[in-house]
């Protein structure tokens, strides 16, 4: 029997959780880590209640899905009834769950005001148009393509999270998972497989963006046996979320992933190291190790071919610096995460001296669309030199926070403002973080850039993993440089010196300049030390901690320049820079500020105007805050 | 999470924690050190931190020197070598909450509780991390943790009533181990 033959019988099986073209009504709820810290697990909770009050208990279905990645507006529900188009509630809380329950699914009239779409679809029909393929088109594509959000998005890494339920395989088999690792089983060599995969162009998504095929190539070519496969779980760059979401909302196909590689480079065993911070991921991986362990999709005969592979997982523990690839191998090894030089290179002597190859999730998530739809295909998404698409982890101060997956080389503008519908409170945008702390800031000149590996790198800020912070005018950019160093320096292992000595000097100077006793002379001083942990630092955490210094210095000098000169934050957050007073003519005497101040430095008499003691003040800004007349002045 | 500290103390723990070695010994008979970080997650996430009887326990199971363990236990921040409070509070410090004002919230937990960050509350009811790391809710901002719970969009404000929720709980389940361990001493009498 080939591995597709094998497939077909587990799909007869399978008893999927969520159908294509549903025949009773199907409630899908996000439970993923942010929408649960919006309060998601409340909402299923009351949902799971009013059906039962309802007596719809065992008329409707009620699943979870992974997170769709429209984070500001969740916990997000979604109605699937049969031959409706599906409609997604926004921001359900335990009230709008029972509301909806009573009035949609019991009354059968939509709440058009809480819908994502405002209801621009109810009331259509919807032909049933069969089997989706996974890449191409996808369920997205289908159902969402009229609301701009996902509209402008193109899901190949994301393509099924949300859309299926991560813990069931069945669910993940019911939409084509799997099906391109019996595809490589059945009918393509492990050098096929390498081939496709240098034709495909893919870069590895975890930040440096080397390309997959090429480290396939050089791993497989190592004669030593056993050889490993590794994804990088770690996602350590702090405000980047998006294997997170992945691992949470689509495990499978990782592990499906892993499978292909390991049949290509010739590897029997595979690790996940994941950052002990994501329990819910975790969980779920585990739960999909187990489920493909019974189908037989792990194990000695994977798809009853004669092929072996068993995956495990390791956990991290806190330490930033185990994303690099070698610290994360000692990691794996039970040892201190500290890297090492390279060459050798993990392909060559990786987890216990063997040939090893380490991907990212995203990069992993990619490979089975790619499988199966072909390099060519994939080729024609992206630019001349980045191919395919990227997820980006939009937040910070932007409207809608959230995941987008959006093909290489469109323009910062269109993340922010048409997929992120700009910065809130109607500020002005002042800088886009890429990259983390090895990354940079750019400023509004950068908007209309085309975003691809290169065209970052050139501008001073680098791809990264695809975190994305947007800043707004309330954000310091020294300051900003000042918290990437203080993180850099505060997980930098310790072991080779430029880079231990060097974050620390060039914290000690951005605290200096951002507590108003900066000198000229420190521009010269920072340029210096930023060249010389570039140039010596034993790994990437030290070559590019410098990154958020050189790039605030290039393209927001002038702030420099402000608190260095002129002693002044222009942004009005470093503290020793700021300097309260009450306006005597706009006080009214209301006593407020005076309640909230932490340190009680503010006196005045009720109805007269009151006075900041200003040796006690510590520029906390409570006053400035709480003040409903506009009294308090910050300078 | 209240950390049944007394009751894991006991002959049946320590046994329970030789069967998790042993299992994972097996699994890489070839590379036994590998077992070391996930013991150390089973005893952290069990006691609340790793106790140096616990140390001493594993490098022997595992055939390592104790400095060793002692070594890889201080490299990773999610393990601690002081006992902890029933609760952990943190405020994510990652770029997203930052931008979206997390230090203020930090503050505020801090002046509420009268510690600095990386202190326990006296009461060992509160420890307050120094060093949280972001936890993938960045679309939530400023996010604040107290053990697995995950509050979004936290303002310094409601600071106070969420950490009163907490207080109340651990104060609740700290007397019911009293009067449990008050019942079981006596049955042990009769
Ligand atoms: C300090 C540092 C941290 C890193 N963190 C991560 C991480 O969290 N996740 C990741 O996939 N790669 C991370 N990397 C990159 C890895 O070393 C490696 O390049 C990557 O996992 C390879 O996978 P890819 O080719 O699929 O991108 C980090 C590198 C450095 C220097
Ligand atoms: S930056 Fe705070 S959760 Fe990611």
């Amino acid at each position: 029997m080939t591995a597709n033959e094998t497939l077909s019988q587990l799909k007869q099986s399978a008893q999927p959780h969520l159908a294509l073209e549903p025949e009773r009504p199907q409630v899908l709820v996000g439970i993923a880590t942010c929408a649960n810290a919006a309060g998601a697990r409340k909402t299923r909770d009351r949902l799971e209640q009013a059906l039962e009050s309802a007596g719809l208990a065992d008329s409707v279905d009620l699943i979870q899905v992974g997170c769709v990645g429209r984070c500001s507006l969740e916990p997000l529900v979604e109605l699937r009834m049969p031959g409706q188009p599906p409609r997604m509630y926004t921001e359900v809380d335990e009230e709008r769950a029972e509301q909806i329950v009573r009035q949609d699914l019991e009354g059968g009239q939509p709440i058009p005001a809480w819908l994502l779409d405002e209801g621009a679809t109810l009331g259509a029909e919807v032909s049933p148009n069969g089997h989706v393929a996974p890449g191409e088109i996808n369920l997205f594509t289908r159902d969402w393509q009229h609301v701009d959000f996902f509209a402008q998005q193109l899901r190949i890494a994301l393509r099924n999270v949300g859309r299926i339920d991560p813990e069931s395989i069945d669910d993940y088999i019911a939409i084509g998972g799997y099906a391109a690792l019996a595809k490589v089983l059945d009918g393509m060599t492990p050098d096929e497989v390498v081939q496709t995969m240098i034709a495909s162009k893919l870069r590895g998504r975890g930040g440096a963006g080397f390309p997959t095929g090429l480290k396939w190539k050089f791993t497989r070519a190592e004669e030593a046996t056993p050889k490993y496969i590794i994804c990088n779980a770690d996602e350590g760059d702090p405000g980047a979320f998006m294997d997170r979401s992945t691992l949470e909302g689509d495990p499978h196909s990782v592990l499906e992933a892993m499978m292909i590689a390991g049949f290509a480079i010739g590897a029997e065993q595979g690790y996940i190291y994941v950052r002990a911070e994501y329990p819910l991921a975790i969980r779920r991986l585990e739960r999909a190790i187990e489920q493909a362990r019974e189908r037989g999709i792990l194990g000695e005969n994977v798809l009853g071919a004669d092929f072996r592979f068993d995956i495990d997982l390791r956990l991290g523990a806190g330490a930033f610096v185990c994303g690099e690839e070698t610290a994360l191998i000692a990691s794996i090894e039970g040892k201190r995460g500290m890297p090492r030089p390279r060459p050798p290179y993990p392909s060559v002597s990786g987890l216990w001296g063997q040939p090893t190859c380490i991907n990212n999730v995203e990069t992993l998530a990619n490979i089975p669309a790619i499988i199966l739809n072909g390099a060519e295909w994939f080729t024609g998404i992206g630019t001349e030199s980045s191919k395919g698409t990227k997820v980006f982890a939009l937040a910070g101060n932007v409207n809608n926070t959230g995941l987008v997956e959006v093909p290489m080389g469109v323009t910062l503008r269109e993340i922010i403002f048409d997929l992120g519908g700009g910065v809130p409170e109607g500020r002005e945008f002042k800088a886009a973080q890429t990259g983390g702390p090895s990354g940079g800031c750019l400023s509004a000149a950068y908007l209309d850039t085309p975003i691809d590996y290169d065209s970052l790198r050139e501008a001073g800020a680098i791809m990264g993993s695809g975190g994305l912070i947007v800043m707004d005018d309330t954000s310091c950019m020294v300051d900003i440089a000042k918290f990437f160093l203080t993180f850099t320096q505060d997980e930098s292992c310790g072991r080779c010196t430029p880079c231990r000595e060097g974050t620390k000097r060039m914290l000690e100077i951005l605290e200096r300049i951002t507590s108003g006793k900066g000198e000229d002379r420190d521009f010269e001083r920072l340029q210096r030390l930023c060249d010389a942990t570039a140039r010596a630092s034993l790994c990437g955490l030290g070559q590019t901690a410098a990154n958020p210094v050189l790039s605030t210095l290039r393209h927001f000098r002038d702030e420099y320049v402000a608190h260095i000169t002129d002693h002044s934050c222009p942004a009005h957050v470093c503290r020793s820079l700021l300097h309260y007073e009450v306006d005597a003519e706009r006080c009214v005497g209301c006593g407020l500020c005076k309640r909230v101040c932490p340190v009680q430095c503010i006196v005045g008499n009720p109805r007269e105007a009151h006075v900041i003691t200003s040796e006690v003040c510590t520029a906390c800004g409570a006053c400035f805050e709480a003040c409903k007349f506009d009294a308090i002045i910050r300078q | 999470m209240l950390y049944q500290r007394e009751v894991l103390d006991t002959p049946e723990w320590w046994r329970g924690l030789d069967e998790m070695i042993a299992r994972e010994r097996d699994a890489n008979p070839g590379a036994v050190q590998t077992a070391l970080i996930p013991v150390l997650h089973y005893v952290q996430d069990r006691f609340g931190y790793i106790p140096p009887k616990a140390v001493n326990h594993v490098a022997q199971a595992l055939g390592v020197p104790t400095s060793y363990v002692c070594g890889v236990a201080s490299f990773y921040s999610y393990f601690s070598m002081e006992p902890r409070g029933a609760y952990t509070v943190s405020v994510c410090q990652g770029t997203a909450c930052f931008v979206r004002g997390a230090q203020a919230v930090l503050d505020e937990i801090c002046r509420q509780l009268n510690v600095k960050p990386g202190e326990t509350t006296p009461d060992m009811v509160f420890t307050v991390s120094d060093s949280a790391r972001c936890l993938g809710a960045c679309g939530q901002a400023p996010v604040m943790m107290i053990d697995d719970d995950v509050h979004a969009h936290v303002r310094p404000r409601d600071v106070q009533g969420i950490l009163a929720q907490y207080t109340a709980k651990a104060r609740h389940e700290m007397q019911l181990r009293e009067e449990l361990a008050e019942i079981d001493a006596r049955s042990h009498h009769e």
